[in-house]
């Protein structure tokens, strides 16, 4: 009989929903009953849904298991274990059966998570035996020179992942043609928007893959050194990227001709972010590196000609760094068939929000976004009906339902008026205000503004402020002009790109949900029901059952009824705090 | 918040005469970084790293050993989110704020736990227990909302959740 292997899938989110605890219990019960199965960890399948995640491997085919906290551990052992009979609770998938939930997988194509979820991130011999490294062999096997490499690459049509969207192919080209003798790589690992977490998980799933990539990078480009500049907010990536790089060095994988291609001699370093999304923007990152504050600086000149320490410098983003090493060892054309005619290749998106199946999924680009939602996603949280889907995070735009035939990739996202971005996907439904929303881009921007630029710094202020009022029911006629009016100047004379798409969310909601931002300001009322500010609360004389913890709670006495007797709320006193609401456990409170 | 910060509060450079701050902690930093170029994030990160924030001193010993000027570093210090100038809580609690909790309702949770501390966002409680901050983003959106205390990350919480797991930690503490 073969060995049975246990594998815990040992992410952030999987850590966070107890999967740290589950790993410890097998454990646990395998050293207490002297048990023969194998224990290994993994990083997320993007399942993030049925975290904790637990796949078990043994004679009869893989078993991939869905919410196991480390209460189930125990049966999960009993059952599948110690009797060989699979427990279907819990069973999402195995070879003979598959659960709805699997649905989430299909029409998933995966490359650039082609290894999460899948190996140990800890270790190098695992991602080797996934043709780990293979592509930096292939190059010193074939005596690739970087001019193919460079091809390959613009073969695959991949455009920067970052949110950008510029071919990465042409990027390596200027890095290249410039003579200078230092050059620098940098991998963009600071994954500031709100709502994304696939670099994360990228980083901590398959932290080689990034090491690899940067090597081809910096085989192409002529340059001997890189960095790494990853957010200190995700722990664990640094962690696991400090073990892949110290695991690489061991083996010859960085440092001085590496993979014997001659005159080849390649390092790098982690450097961390201290917090300031604005260092995402390239030339702000490269601030930061060198010890400065992370303010942009103007281009041109591109980071090609004059980037860190005025060294021609190639920066692409976590995502596009992992796709790399794919793209070489298979060829471009491989990678080209996905896609469509101008956005070549897959897409990772963070599925957030109101969706039921909450995860990441690697699609082809040229799926719709209502097939990424109800097929993939499983629909909507709760069967409420499905609003609008925000894209791009601060830097993007909501997009409407009425819109969700239109297909993911670049040109058409942009034509919405949001952006593709790092694949941030959070869904709205009927209960999401779209100005609450857009109030809370600006509110981030405007914190996150660098300060440099007078219309960003002060611009998005100022819609802050209007935007505020507006939810808060003071809303004035002439808001919306002026909002418009402030969008079209920050997006003219900021110099960066957090700047000039900081209008975004504001202007897209303008757009296509104009009558919300009128029913606020008009109307006093919150379609959405989500404003607290324009919301009257009422009892439910029918479900009163005089507790009192409602008028107990009211921070400003504005309850009147004894026990036992049904309540009242006297609205010229009621502030709209809620804490009615939350308090009653009778739904006697109604909101309107 | 960042902009806010660049203004000196004026506790902010007093040091607190109970807190001793052992400053040869900070040789072996020095010394590792002093001739690298872009050592400065670097220092204030190791810095933060052995004291928990930043001390007046330490700035003040950087700058006679490393020659980086005063005004470059407190500049840095303020610029990014993650330095403190002043001492942070025997907890932190971090409040995402990003955009899938946003719309889960993290708010909510967040002013429920701060009336239960009793202290504004940034603060840190009058026991020295607990240090809550709001953050952009932890990167665990589809588990949201999410907070972390320390280093132990908690998703799909409710108020009442939430506020039983720091109810929790302060009874343990006292």
């Amino acid at each position: 009989m073969s060995q049975t292997t246990v594998i815990v899938g040992l992410g952030s989110c999987g850590l966070a929903a107890g999967a740290g605890k589950t790993y410890d219990e097998f454990h646990r019960i395998k050293e207490t009953d002297k048990l023969d199965f194998e224990i290994k960890k993994t990083s997320c399948v993007g399942m993030c849904f049925r975290e904790p995640l637990v796949e078990i491997i043994d004679d009869t085919g893989k078993y991939l298991y869905g919410n196991i906290d480390a209460g189930r551990v125990d049966e999960i052992i009993e059952k599948h274990i110690r009797n060989f009979s699979p427990v279907p609770e819990y069973l999402i998938e195995s070879e003979k059966y598959r659960s709805a939930d699997a649905g989430f997988f299909d029409g998933q194509v995966k490359i650039a998570l082609r290894n999460c979820g899948h190996m140990d991130p800890e270790s190098i011999e695992e991602y080797e035996a996934r043709n780990g490294y293979a592509a930096m062999r292939k190059i010193s096997n074939q005596n690739l020179n970087p001019d193919a490499v460079i091809q390959t690459v613009l073969e695959s049509g991949i455009r920067g992942r970052g949110g950008g969207g510029f071919p990465t192919g042409m990027k390596w080209k200027f890095a290249r043609n410039n003579t200078a003798e230092q050059k620098y790589v940098i991998c963009n690992a600071d994954e500031g928007d709100p709502g994304a977490f696939m670099d994360r998980s990228i980083l901590e799933g398959d932290p080689h893959s990034i090491l690899e990539g940067m090597m081809i990078c910096g085989f192409a480009i002529g340059a001997s050194e890189g960095y790494i500049y990853c957010r200190a907010e995700y722990p664990l990536a640094i962690k696991r990227l400090n073990i892949a790089i110290k695991q690489a060095r061991e083996n010859g994988y960085l440092g001085k001709n590496i993979f014997g291609i001659p005159n080849f001699d390649f390092d790098l370093q982690i450097k961390e972010g201290a917090g300031a999304f604005v260092c995402g923007e390239e030339t702000a990152l490269i601030a930061s590196i060198e010890g400065e504050r992370g303010m942009p600086r103007r281009r041109p000149p591109f980071p090609a000609e004059s980037g860190l320490w005025k060294s021609p410098t190639n920066i692409n983003n976590v995502e596009t760094f992992a796709n790399v090493p794919w793209i070489v060892y298979h060829g471009g054309a491989e990678y080209a068939q996905y896609g469509t005619e101008k956005s070549k290749g897959t897409k990772v998106f963070a599925l957030t929000g109101k969706i039921k199946h909450g995860g990441l999924v690697e699609v082809p680009m040229g799926i719709t976004i209502k097939d990424i939602i109800y097929k993939l996603g499983g629909g909507i949280a709760g069967d409420k009906k499905f609003k609008a889907v925000q894209l791009g995070g601060p830097s993007g735009g909501c997009i409407p339902e009425y819109l969700s035939d239109t297909i993911v990739d670049y040109d058409s996202v942009n034509a919405t008026g949001a952006i593709m971005g790092s694949g941030g996907m959070v869904v709205m439904d009927e209960t999401t205000c779209v100005v609450d929303v857009a109030r809370f881009f600006l509110d981030f921007t405007q914190k996150e503004s660098c300060g440099k630029c007078t219309f960003c710094r002060i611009g998005t202020k100022r819609m802050l402020e209007i935007l505020t009022r507006i939810t808060e029911g003071d809303g004035r006629e002439g808001d919306i002009e002026m909002l418009e009016e402030l969008a079209a100047t920050i997006k003219d004379s900021s110099l960066c790109g957090l700047g000039q798409t900081a209008p975004n969310p504001v202007l897209t909601t303008l757009k296509y949900f104009r009558d919300e931002y009128e029913a606020h300001i008009r109307d006093k009322k919150c379609p959405a029901l989500s404003c607290k500010k324009l919301l009257t609360y009422e009892v439910v004389a029918d479900n009163c059952t005089g507790c009192m913890a409602c008028s107990k709670g009211c921070p400003v006495d504005a309850i009147d009824g004894g026990k036992k007797e049904i309540h009242f709320i006297r609205q010229d006193a009621c502030i709209q705090c809620g804490v009615c609401y939350t308090k009653c456990k009778f739904k006697a409170i109604k909101l309107s | 918040m960042r902009i806010k910060r660049i203004v000196p509060q004026d506790e902010t450079f007093i040091p607190d005469e109970n807190l001793e701050v052992d400053l040869d902690l900070l040789n072996p930093l020095i010394e590792k970084y002093k001739t690298k170029k872009g050592n400065l994030i670097p220092l204030l990160q190791g810095v933060q790293a052995i004291f928990g924030y930043i001390p007046r001193e330490a700035f003040l010993k950087l700058n006679q050993e490393t020659g980086l000027e005063l005004n470059e570093m407190y500049g840095v210090a303020t610029f990014y989110a993650q330095f403190r100038l002043k001492p942070a809580g025997k907890h932190i609690i971090k409040m995402c704020h990003g955009t899938a909790c946003h719309v889960q309702g993290v708010s909510a949770i967040t002013d429920e736990i701060l009336d239960f501390l009793s202290i504004k966002d940034g603060e840190t409680t009058d026991d020295g227990l607990f240090t809550l901050e709001t953050v952009a983003c932890l990167g665990c959106c589809s588990l949201a909302p999410v907070m972390m205390i320390d280093e132990e990350t908690y998703g799909k919480l409710t108020p009442k959740q939430a506020l039983k797991i720091v109810k929790e930690m302060k009874r343990e503490e006292s």
